[in-house]
This record gives structure tokens, C-alpha cells and sequence, in this order.
């Protein structure tokens, strides 16, 4: 059989959420003004043209092909089609979308970018990287190169001249940056870098002629750990057009992402030039961070949403089994369609109902970046700051680790057709895997939500967040059509409330946090979905239509059977370390 | 040069949730199908655009053409008009209409007023709807303006002193070649969209089309927002009055399955003996 790959960007749901998260505000915010609703709409939907016409059909070759390395030339070879993918996408518009004006981009607010990040994550994953790497190198030199450095690489990388990567991780240095030795020595006003990186997306490909490499590495006089680290950008090829030493030493071979290359980066003497200040590196790095862990954040909601349609395909054609109730049975017919067992579309609902509102989370999270950099009101920036900030984490860890088990729920609903290969789904599966280890593993996220971003400020960003789940609480709290799912919320953000207060108690040491920070960050997780569904539900319970219809199912499923899920996390919680620390170490 | 292309904004017929007819055959319900310009328009614009660029360029318009694109219906058809000045045509023109109110006589001596105002030199459209696929308007426009046509267009070569067209018309059995003193009207069928379908000799010969109607680069779309839209109501016009009333409407009787015959002589015999096809 001829494998299945089947896509529609769900433009109303996009359409919905950006109503709901009163989008208006945002377009009213000075740079924006170009973007109304509609326009934003027709843009997305022609971006999902692309993504599925164009994007969508390599997405099976890639995975086929993988990427190739020749030694002789340290060069890597794509799979068939893809640099021209790139260029096309390009043409389209699509890389330069959101980056700002003044380097020839199309200053799209964030939240738009999101949408066309999701989808063409959805239609290529392995090739999503490229573009999205590129714009994570592009924020970090706007946010933190000289003018000088934004005049000669912006304009090439927001035009997919050249192509941007991340070199941090290191064979002795993964999370633990502060093990970093690769150096950077001075020399005139520019510096010599020297060591290996491992695993750097897109160290190397065929789509462009020049790659712009950032890299952490240490100055003579750094000091030990993490507060050594600066930033340098070396380029492949220098201003002169001859070859840098920085070259590929190799693939590595692995589970998913097959077209996307994992290089292994030699620099030998590398000529760069320094980011930001001397021994700042890691504060220049968190501020593009948000960005990029939103993006992978987004990676379970994209391939969630294909698994999910690819498996509602398969459903409304295969039959198998009786309908327990015998006036669902279909007349005349062998076997039922599968939907009618409770099983099925049980199965498809935990995917639908956790998706729509991780969606929805992820890009209040965005708004709340645009809010940051545009508002003119300093509270607003600094309330959009905040959510940014504290949401980040949640989205990154939740959304990649629901969306890997959304993923697989929707194998399950295929069967035997979801793990062989027709279908797709084996691929997306192991496609969606890695987003729950880099950019920071998802337990580093959970660190990052209880040991940093719920004490800054004293607990600042998240009184904020909490005020907004209480006034949608308090604001619904006469609306009859919705009340049970304003209970379920009132009880779950109860019990975080309750964690999060214990979690910044005395008994609470580092262990304890290290023990159950994960637990943690999934009742926030799942609480911070409810409160998208009630956002979401209030808008609906005023309208009529099957769409609007659809949506408060979909938010009862997700409080009915989905939100319970918190009184035993929280459970968890509470059991704090003493049963995880109890162990020796030779009793492993 | 200046080239009309008039645009029709269909509910798409392929969409999953399919036509449907109201109850008693009163009329045709296209609720829930997705809103979309009509494919054979989208390739007229397609035509209209490589026949005033230099395909190596396809951002720009030649010096002195340009290509208007105008439609007669709701309000919403403004997005199609977009969606064509995204593509690279120049202005709009939106003559606010409900469908039930015209038909194709009716779009073709409206579309007569407009070619009056407009004064282009070629009118490129589609061979017809993939709604109504009624397949007249291009040829009753003709009529009335008194200018010649050529429908069914699969290529166009536009002369070099840009007076002439040749037309490559698809018919039953192969291509009729027609040459045409401007202005004149074309509709154009499918493979007017194939990659060397058109010559205008400024696009090198060498150069390939992409298959297809061109994606609307996102920065076009923006720049769009920008390109002159004008609205006006269709009694501006000065027409009016339907001939066409419909009496009922049916959806045609379902496939019936097909049948497995063991061989050739079975194929004949049942060719013969039941489909009497020979
Ligand atoms: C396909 C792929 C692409 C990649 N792309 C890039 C890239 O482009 N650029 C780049 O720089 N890197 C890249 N990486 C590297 C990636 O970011 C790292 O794998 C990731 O940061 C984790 O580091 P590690 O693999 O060394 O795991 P380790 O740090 O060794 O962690 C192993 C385990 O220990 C846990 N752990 C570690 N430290 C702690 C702690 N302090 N507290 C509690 N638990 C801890 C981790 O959560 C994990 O479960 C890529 C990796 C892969 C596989």
C-alpha cells in the first residue's frame, strides 16, 4: 500500500484561539498594525498550501534517505528535493515572516510565526529545524549583537542566504554547560576558537552556501563553570570567501528526524567574533531561550495534530468488531466502523482535547513575548515578561511529553496499521521523541519552573499567571453553561496552589525539588490547560454552530477525564524524596 | 498592455463535507464547503501574469502592462481579489452582487460595462466554473463586445509587437492553432498552466514554469493590502435582468458497482448484448 500522509492546518482552531486570546490587543501594538485577523488568516492559510503540497511529500523521502556524509569533502548530502524545499520555502516567505522589518523580514508578530513553525513541523519535522535554528540564531543576534553585526548577518539570514545553528553540547558537556572547553583565544579584534561539538543540528548541509555557526566557548581568563561561558559567531565561510576552520567530522545515526543532519563540529582555530560581553554567554542564551523552547514546546502539538488526523482518517474507514448497542449496528454490514467502540474514541479524545489546548497555551505564551517587546505600557511588558517566562517551561516539557504519548495513543488507535509503515505514524513517533531531551531536557524545564521561575521576583510571575485563572474562574462563575468545567478549574489550580505554596516551604530542600519538580510541572501543566478550555468554552458557550458545539465537548472531556489526573500527581507530589533517595547506589 | 481577468469566487466542490440539495430540489447548499476562486480563474490570472513579466522577474509587471482583476459578487469576494493582487495583478474591482441574482448572460453583458470602463486590450478567463460549469460567459462576452475569441486556451503566444495572439485550443483529437488581432477574449483550460504554455518573448525561452497557479509569497500578501481595491454595487453597471430560471435541481443517480468478466470474448459478448455499445 502506498503510505498515507494526510495534513489540513485546522485554520479555524487557529482562527478560534487567536479570538479568544483577544488578538486584537496585540495588533493594535505599534509595529503590528499590518496584521489584522484577516490578513494573518489568509497568510496562514496560504502557508498551509505550502506546507502540504509542497513541505508534506518529502517528508516520507527524507526519512527514507536520510542524510549522507562524505569524509573526503566533510560535506553532507540531503535527501532529494530538500534543498530545493528550502529555497521554495524561502520564495514563499515563510523564514522571513517574523523578523524584524529593518533586516527585510515581514515583522509578524510572534504568535503568528508559531502557526507556521507548528505547521510545517507537522509536514517536515526534520526539515523544520533548519529554518528553525536559523531564526533562533537571528533572535539572539538582535537581541545581543552590535548594529555592526546585525548590518552583515541579519540581511542573510532573514533572506535564507545563509543558515544558523546552536553549538553548546560538548561529549563531556550536555546539560552541565559549566564543563564547556572549547576556547576562544584573542587575536586582533577578533578571537581563535579550538575543540569539538557534538550533535549540532544542521552543523553542515547542501541548502546554502554559508552557515553561521554560534558557538560558547571559553576566553583565557574565564573563570570556572558556568560563569566562564561567552558567545562567539564563527562563520563556514569567512568575509574573504575562504573556508573557516570549523568543518563536519561526521553524522551521527539515530532514532528519528532522519533529514535533519546531527553533526559532530571540529573547530580548529576557528576565526569568530564575540556576542555580548566577555564571560556573559549564559545570560545572552536565556533571553532567545523563550523563543526556542516555545518552538519545541510546539513540536508535540504538530505532530500530535497529524497523528491525530492521520488516525481519524484511518478510523472512519475501518471496520472491525459489533457495536455494544445493538441500534448502532449497522444493517447489512460484516463489522462496525471502529468509532462507534468507547475504546476508539476515547483514544482520540485524550489526543484532541490535550492538543487544542496546548495550542492554545503555547501561543497565549507567545502573545505574552510580543506583549514583552512591544507594549508601550512598562507593567504590560513587564506582566508579558513574566507569563513568558514562567509558561515556557511548562509548554516546552508539557506539550513534548503529552504530545509523544498523544502521539502513540493514535499508533494505538491504528493498530498494526500504526506501527508498520503505511501511515506515517511510526515516523512522526520517532520523529516527535528527541523534543522531550534537547533544548534542554524536560526535567532541566521542571528545574528551571521551581527552582527559578517560581521564587523570582518573590513568586511575582506567578501571582500574575494566578490572578488571571481567578478572574476567568470569577468571571464565569454565573455562567450555567460551563460551571462544571469552572469547578474542575476552581479545584486543580486549588491543589497547585497548595504545591506551590509547599514547594517554597522549609522542608522543601533540593532533593526534594529535584524528586518531584516533574510531578509538579504537570499539574501546572494540566491546570494551565484548563484554564485555556474555560478561556475557550466562555467564548463558545455564546456562539451557535457545530464548531463552537465541538469545542465545549471537547473541554468536558478534558475536565471530565483528563483533569482528574492532577489529584494523583499531586499525590506524587507530596511523596516527596524519601522513597527515590532511599536507595544505594549499587542497588541500581 | 492590459489585461482583465474576470474571477468568480465557488464553494469548493471537492471539499469532504460535498454539495448537497435542499429539500424538493429548490436549490443547491453549499454550507460548510470552503470558499474558493475558481480554479480556470486562478489560471487566468496565472496566464495573465506570464503574459506581462519576464518569468525571471515574476515580482514585476513589464513597463506599460498591467492586469486588472474584477468579480461580481458578496462582499467576501474581496478576499479572491486579494488573493489575485497577492499573485501580482495590480487593482481590483468588486461589484457587490448575490449569485442567486445573475447569471451568464447576465455576467457577460456586466462584464461588457466593464471592458467599456477599463478599455483593456485582452480579456483572459476561464473556459468556465467548476460550479454552475456552465461554460459561456468567455463566448457571450465576445459576441457582444464584437471581438474576437478563442476558448479552451492550453497555450497563448502573444506577437512581438504585441497586436496578435496565437492560441493553441484544446479540441476533441489534438490542438487548433488561432491567431487573434487584439483585443480579443480567451478562456483557458488546464494545461494552460504547464510549464513553457505561454510565450510573450520577454520570459526566456529556456525558462519552466512551476505547474500550476503560483503560491502567493506571504510579503505579496502584505504588500497586497496595499494595491488599489475598488467596490462599488453591481447596479452601478447599468445591466440587469436574468433569463436563466431553474426549475429543479437533482443529484445525479448513484454509481452503480461494477462487474468482473472473466475475459475478452465475455467483455464482448456483454458489450454487445447489454451495454449495446457495439
Ligand atoms: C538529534 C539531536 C540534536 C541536537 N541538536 C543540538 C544542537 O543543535 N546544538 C547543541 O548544542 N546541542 C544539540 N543537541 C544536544 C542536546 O541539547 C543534549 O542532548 C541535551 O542538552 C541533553 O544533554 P545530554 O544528552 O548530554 O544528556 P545529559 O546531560 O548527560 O543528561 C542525561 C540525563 O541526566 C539528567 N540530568 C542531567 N543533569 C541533571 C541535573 N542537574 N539534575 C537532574 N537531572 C539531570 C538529564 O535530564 C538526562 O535525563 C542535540 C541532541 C540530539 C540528540
Amino acid at each position: 500500500m502506498a503510505t498515507v500522509q494526510t495534513y489540513r492546518a485546522p485554520l479555524d482552531d487557529f482562527r478560534f484561539i487567536l479570538e479568544v486570546l483577544g488578538y486584537d490587543a496585540i495588533h493594535a501594538l505599534p509595529g503590528y498594525e499590518d496584521y489584522d485577523l484577516e490578513t494573518v488568516l489568509s497568510l496562514l492559510s496560504q502557508a498551509d498550501t505550502f506546507c502540504r503540497e509542497v513541505a508534506l511529500p518529502l517528508n516520507r523521502v527524507g526519512d527514507k534517505h536520510g542524510v549522507k556524509y562524505d569524509p573526503a569533502t566533510a560535506s553532507v548530502t540531503s535527501p532529494p528535493g530538500f534543498p530545493e524545499l528550502f529555497r521554495k520555502y524561502v520564495e514563499a516567505g515563510l523564514l522571513s515572516l517574523g523578523h524584524p522589518t529593518e533586516f527585510g523580514g515581514g515583522g509578524a508578530p510572534h504568535a503568528v510565526a508559531l502557526f507556521i513553525n507548528e505547521m510545517i513541523t507537522a509536514t517536515n519535522k526534520s526539515f523544520s529545524m533548519c529554518p528553525g535554528l536559523t531564526q533562533g540564531l537571528i533572535e539572539a543576534i538582535t537581541h545581543h549583537g552590535t548594529d555592526d553585526q546585525r548590518a552583515r548577518y541579519l540581511p542573510k539570514l532573514i533572506a535564507g542566504e545563509w543558515t544558523g545553528t546552536m553549538c553548546l553540547t560538548e561529549p563531556q558537556c550536555g546539560t552541565d554547560l559549566g564543563l564547556l572547553t572549547t576556547k576562544a583565544v584573542p587575536e586582533g579584534d577578533r578571537y581563535r576558537l579550538t575543540g569539538t561539538k557534538i550533535w549540532i543540528t544542521f552543523g553542515e548541509h547542501d541548502y546554502c552556501d554559508n552557515i553561521v555557526h554560534l558557538v560558547l566557548a571559553r576566553l583565557p581568563d574565564a573563570p570556572a563553570g558556568i560563569k566562564g561561558i561567552s558567545v562567539f559567531i564563527v562563520p563556514k565561510v569567512l568575509e574573504d570567501g575562504t573556508r573557516n576552520g570549523i568543518t563536519c567530522a561526521g553524522l551521527e545515526h539515530k532514532m528519528g528526524i532522519h533529514a535533519s543532519p546531527t553533526c559532530v563540529m571540529s573547530l580548529e582555530g576557528a576565526l569568530g567574533e564575540l556576542v555580548g560581553e566577555p564571560h556573559k554567554g549564559m545570560k545572552a542564551m536565556f533571553t532567545m531561550m523563550n523563543v526556542a523552547r516555545l518552538n519545541v514546546g510546539l513540536e508535540g502539538v504538530a505532530l500530535g495534530e497529524i497523528a491525530y488526523q492521520t488516525a481519524v482518517a484511518f478510523a472512519k474507514d475501518r471496520r472491525q468488531g459489533r457495536a455494544m448497542d445493538p441500534e448502532k449496528r449497522e444493517r447489512g454490514a460484516a463489522a462496525d466502523n471502529i468509532l462507534v467502540h468507547p475504546d476508539v474514541r476515547r483514544m482520540l479524545l485524550e489526543v484532541r482535547s490535550t492538543n487544542e489546548a496546548m495550542r492554545s497555551l503555547a501561543v497565549f505564551t507567545a502573545l505574552e513575548i510580543d506583549r514583552a517587546a512591544k507594549a508601550t505600557d512598562p507593567a504590560e511588558r513587564e506582566r508579558g515578561a513574566d507569563l513568558a517566562a514562567l509558561l515556557t517551561p511548562v509548554v516546552k516539557s508539557f506539550c513534548t511529553e503529552r504530545g509523544f504519548q498523544n502521539t502513540s495513543e493514535c499508533m494505538q488507535v491504528l493498530g498494526g496499521s500504526g506501527f508498520t509503515a503505511d501511515w506515517s505514524i511510526e515516523q512522526y513517533l520517532r520523529d516527535l521523541r528527541i523534543a522531550m531531551i534537547y533544548e534542554g531536557t524536560n526535567h532541566i524545564q521542571a528545574l528551571d519552573l521551581v527552582g527559578r521561575k517560581l521564587p523570582a521576583d518573590n513568586g511575582r510571575s506567578y501571582k500574575t499567571f494566578a490572578g488571571l485563572v481567578r478572574e476567568a474562574i470569577d468571571r464565569n462563575a454565573g455562567n450555567a453553561a460551563i460551571a462544571d468545567l469552572v469547578t474542575a478549574l476552581r479545584e486543580s489550580f486549588s491543589t497547585l496552589n497548595q504545591l506551590t505554596e509547599w514547594l517554597g516551604s522549609r522542608e522543601v530542600d533540593g532533593e526534594v525539588v529535584g524528586a518531584v519538580s516533574s510531578a509538579y510541572l504537570n499539574v501546572f501543566g494540566l491546570t494551565a490547560l484548563c484554564h485555556q478550555w474555560v478561556l475557550q468554552a466562555e467564548v463558545a458557550s455564546k456562539r451557535e454552530g457545530k464548531f463552537f458545539e465541538t469545542k465545549l465537548k471537547n473541554a468536558r472531556y478534558f475536565a471530565h477525564h483528563v483533569l482528574p489526573r492532577v489529584d494523583s500527581l499531586a499525590k506524587v507530589v507530596r511523596a516527596g524524596k524519601r522513597h527515590i533517595m532511599a536507595f544505594e547506589a549499587d542497588e541500581f | 498592455m492590459k489585461i482583465l481577468v474576470p474571477l468568480k469566487r465557488t464553494a469548493d466542490p471537492d471539499n469532504a463535507n460535498k454539495i448537497k440539495i435542499a429539500p424538493g430540489g429548490a436549490k443547491v447548499v453549499t454550507d460548510g464547503l470552503e470558499p474558493k476562486p475558481n480554479p480556470f480563474d486562478e489560471y487566468a490570472v496565472e496566464s495573465a501574469l506570464r503574459l506581462t513579466e519576464n518569468g525571471t522577474n515574476p515580482k514585476a509587471r513589464l513597463a506599460g502592462d498591467s492586469v486588472v482583476v474584477a468579480t461580481f459578487g458578496a462582499k467576501e469576494a474581496s478576499q479572491t481579489l486579494r488573493q489575485a493582487l497577492a499573485m501580482g495583478a495590480d487593482s481590483g474591482l468588486l461589484f457587490e452582487a448575490s449569485d442567486e441574482n445573475l447569471d451568464g448572460d447576465l455576467v457577460a453583458r456586466a462584464l461588457a460595462k466593464v471592458v467599456e470602463r477599463e478599455k483593456p486590450d485582452l480579456v483572459v478567463m476561464g473556459k468556465q466554473a467548476v460550479d454552475g460549469d456552465s461554460n459561456q460567459v468567455g463566448q457571450i462576452l465576445a459576441e457582444r463586445l464584437g471581438w474576437p475569441s478563442a476558448t479552451f486556451a492550453m497555450s497563448i503566444e502573444l506577437s512581438q509587437d504585441k497586436k496578435s495572439v496565437i492560441v493553441g485550443r484544446e479540441v476533441d483529437g489534438g490542438v487548433i492553432k488561432l491567431k487573434l488581432a487584439l483585443p480579443a477574449v480567451i478562456t483557458v483550460d488546464l494545461r494552460i498552466v504547464a510549464p513553457k504554455s505561454i510565450t510573450n518573448h520577454v520570459t526566456p525561452q529556456t525558462h519552466n514554469y512551476q505547474e500550476g497557479a503560483r503560491y502567493a509569497p506571504l510579503p505579496m500578501i502584505m504588500a497586497a493590502k496595499k494595491k488599489p481595491l475598488a467596490e462599488a454595487p453591481f447596479a452601478s453597471l447599468g445591466v440587469e435582468g436574468v433569463k436563466t430560471s431553474y426549475v429543479k435541481f437533482e443529484a445525479p443517480p448513484a454509481r452503480k458497482a461494477g462487474i468482473k468478466v472473466k475475459d475478452v470474448p465475455e467483455l464482448v459478448q456483454r458489450l454487445r448484448a447489454e451495454a449495446k455499445a457495439l
